[in-house]
């Protein structure tokens, strides 16, 4: 009786969390203009007028060079600061490490009008380096958690080993740190980039019409006027995230391997 | 080996200096930029520069003396920021009506008249009105807290004492405890179903175990938007949820899910239940899987175990859980701004209303003061249960 009532449950909890997600992606193959069940005829319709209708077509651009700017961006910050954070030398390591990881906490509404007041003064508003520094903001506590986590499982003596055999601070840090913490700088460029892409209220207040990114412009059509295309593009993402995590996965997994075959 | 510890320190410092540097710029200066505006006034102090220290000698009664006068028409023969002196016209007659014409033609006036004495009284009697001058001896100060008075729908009166606003003038109040209430809502659904999920996910061993932790985390990386669209879909009049509840017979017209608390409190609920389950679950892993066993070989049944073994011990995840589901509600936007009606606006959307829809930068900042400092309490509290400040188990 307990155990039946109990697996009823853990049934019912995983359907409400998975089933929302599942459910509507159906609907991005729909050739109706309306997001309701049953669906009488698949078509490709909305993914041509993805490709095809500009706003749609722009968006996507846009998400994909702000995407890109801000994970290049963040992940050249974020594992600069991971790598200086290691050192136990560092004075007030423990506010550092806070201070880096307040975007994460900061409502982005709060974030959003701030930027928005302060951009508009340094010329920043409605251009694209301005909505690739807002996207980097938020997306260095992600590289940050990620890359410290894969420092912390290298093995000090590993370092120490190289040194003592004569290899230069330089060696040390090109040779056996960075490929040792590569996975994670990986994996957290992975979530810069997820994290860029999914960004709305901080893109509303510091765009302009022209850096109008994929969420924004799918944001924007719900509140209008909601179409298929919506599904076809949360469709579009949600494949994007997945084939972007699958290739962080795989490279992880490479790495492992010839690390593994290195080591006798 | 003291070089050695102060260039590794050096070292340290030059990895971390680029990113202090970027988030100081762009991440704490724009905060900065937003609290500022909501406490800085220097509209009239920056247009009117020697009124504003003439006239703090004046006590108020009677015409201001003269050099006050004096100091105002120096003020406005040197105001070639027609922009500037155009917002502090404004500013002044909110203030007392009938400043838009009185300043205006005394700027024409001083500024046609060579003269260097000019005097104001002849020029207009209403001069001679003290509550013009009161208006803006009110206004020089640059610094105010007319925004955050506002904020939580208080003014200044006449005198200067603190009173409320008229009802009906102003619903910040209303909207700071419909924001509190949702948060809370959804804080006590997601405990109500994240607790039991994560004892389960616990107990189990598995297939059954990797089931139950992949339905959490899946949602967790699905983009947010995307599971709102989910919600907005599901949740139609025409939607799979109302359809089915129809099809069956259950109902005979649709449920109203959409645009209404029901909605929002089910989307937020779902996109935050990952936040309660994990930090329970982490909890309970550490717990040794024999006490419940030997709980139960002390003569406790289930009930009495879970009771008095089982519960205690989750509770700091519970807590923890609980915190930042609650401090991560308070500034949702995109999903009440989707699936939510008019009246499920929570204090995000009144701030990025005034931000972008009447540009009411001083109250947008007051506001969002509120929302930020509400929310780096809960984050010191939760930093200091936790231990670890970390949001996300990369």
């Amino acid at each position: 009786m307990f155990r039946a009532a109990q697996a009823l449950f853990g049934a019912l909890i995983v359907i409400f969390l998975l089933m929302p997600i599942v459910a509507i992606l159906p609907l991005a193959f729909t050739s109706s203009v309306f997001l309701t069940y049953p669906i009488e005829e698949y078509s490709s319709r909305w993914f041509v007028e993805l490709a095809t209708a500009d706003a749609w077509r722009l968006s996507i651009m846009n998400s994909l060079i702000i995407g890109s700017g801000a994970t290049l961006l963040s992940t050249i910050l974020g594992t600069l600061a991971a790598l200086g954070m290691r050192s136990k030398a560092l004075p007030l390591a423990n506010l550092l490490r806070t201070m880096f990881l307040l975007p994460m906490v900061v409502p982005a509404v709060v974030l959003g009008v701030g930027m928005q007041m302060l951009f508009v003064n340094l010329g920043l508003a409605s251009t694209y380096p301005g909505v690739i520094i807002a996207h980097t903001v938020l997306c260095v506590p992600f590289v940050i958690v990620s890359v410290s986590a894969s420092l912390q499982g290298i093995d000090p003596s590993v370092e120490k080993a190289a040194s003592s055999l004569g290899a230069s601070p330089v060696t040390v840090f090109r040779r056996v740190t960075l490929p040792l913490a590569l996975p994670g700088v990986i994996s957290g460029a992975v979530f810069a980039f997820a994290t860029s892409l999914d960004e709305v209220v901080i893109t509303l207040f510091v765009a302009g019409p022209n850096q109008r990114t994929l969420a924004r412009q799918m944001f924007s059509s719900i509140r209008e006027n909601i179409s298929p295309t919506v599904v076809a593009a949360a469709l579009l993402l949600i494949v994007g995230t997945l084939c972007l995590g699958g290739l962080a996965a795989l490279l992880r997994w490479r790495q492992e391997r010839s690390a593994l075959r290195a080591a006798p | 080996m003291r070089t050695t510890a102060v260039r590794e320190r050096v070292g340290a410092l030059l990895l971390i200096v680029p990113l202090l540097a970027f988030l100081a710029v762009f991440f704490l200066w724009p905060l900065w930029t937003m609290v500022k505006a909501s406490v800085v006034d220097d509209t009239v102090s920056r247009v009117l520069p020697r009124t504003s220290v003439a006239i703090v000698s004046w006590d108020g009664q009677g015409s201001p003396p003269v050099q006050v006068q004096q100091a105002l028409v120096e003020d406005l023969r040197q105001a070639d920021d027609q922009q500037a002196l155009g917002e502090t016209v404004r500013r002044l007659n909110s203030a007392v009506s009938g400043f838009r014409t009185l300043l205006t033609r005394t700027a024409n006036a001083v500024r046609d008249g060579k003269d260097a004495s000019v005097d104001l009284a002849s020029l207009d009697r209403r001069w001679n009105e003290p509550r013009f001058w009161l208006a803006i001896r009110d206004a020089v100060p640059p610094y105010t807290d007319r925004n955050l008075l506002a904020a939580v729908d208080l003014k200044r009166d006449a005198n200067g004492t603190i009173v409320s606003e008229e009802p009906g003038a102003s619903a910040n109040r209303l909207i700071m405890f419909r924001t509190f209430l949702v948060a809370a809502i959804v804080t006590f659904a997601c405990a109500a179903i994240g607790l039991p999920y994560a004892m389960l996910a616990a107990a189990m061993t598995g297939w059954k175990r990797n089931v139950l932790l992949l339905a959490v985390l899946v949602p967790l990386w699905t983009s947010l938007l995307v599971r709102t669209t989910a919600w907005f879909v599901l949740l139609q009049n025409e939607g799979l949820i109302n359809g089915a509840l129809q099809a069956v017979g259950l109902i005979e017209s649709p449920l109203p899910l959409i645009f209404n608390r029901v909605g929002v409190v089910i989307a937020m609920t779902h996109v935050l239940l990952p936040f309660m389950v994990l930090p329970i679950y982490s909890i309970l892993l550490s717990v040794p899987r024999n006490l419940m066993q030997a709980a139960a070989s002390m003569g406790a049944g289930p009930l009495r175990a879970f009771w008095r073994v089982l519960l205690p011990l989750s509770l700091p995840g519970l807590l923890s859980g609980s915190l930042l589901v609650f401090m991560v509600a308070i500034g949702y936007y995109i999903t009440p701004a989707l699936v939510g009606g008019a009246n499920d606006q929570m204090i995000s959307s009144v701030i990025a209303f005034y931000a972008t829809g009447t540009a009411n930068w001083g109250l947008a900042g007051a506001l969002g003061l509120i929302l930020l400092l509400v929310t780096m309490i809960l984050y010191f509290i939760y930093g200091r249960l936790s231990k670890s400040p970390q949001l996300v188990g990369a």
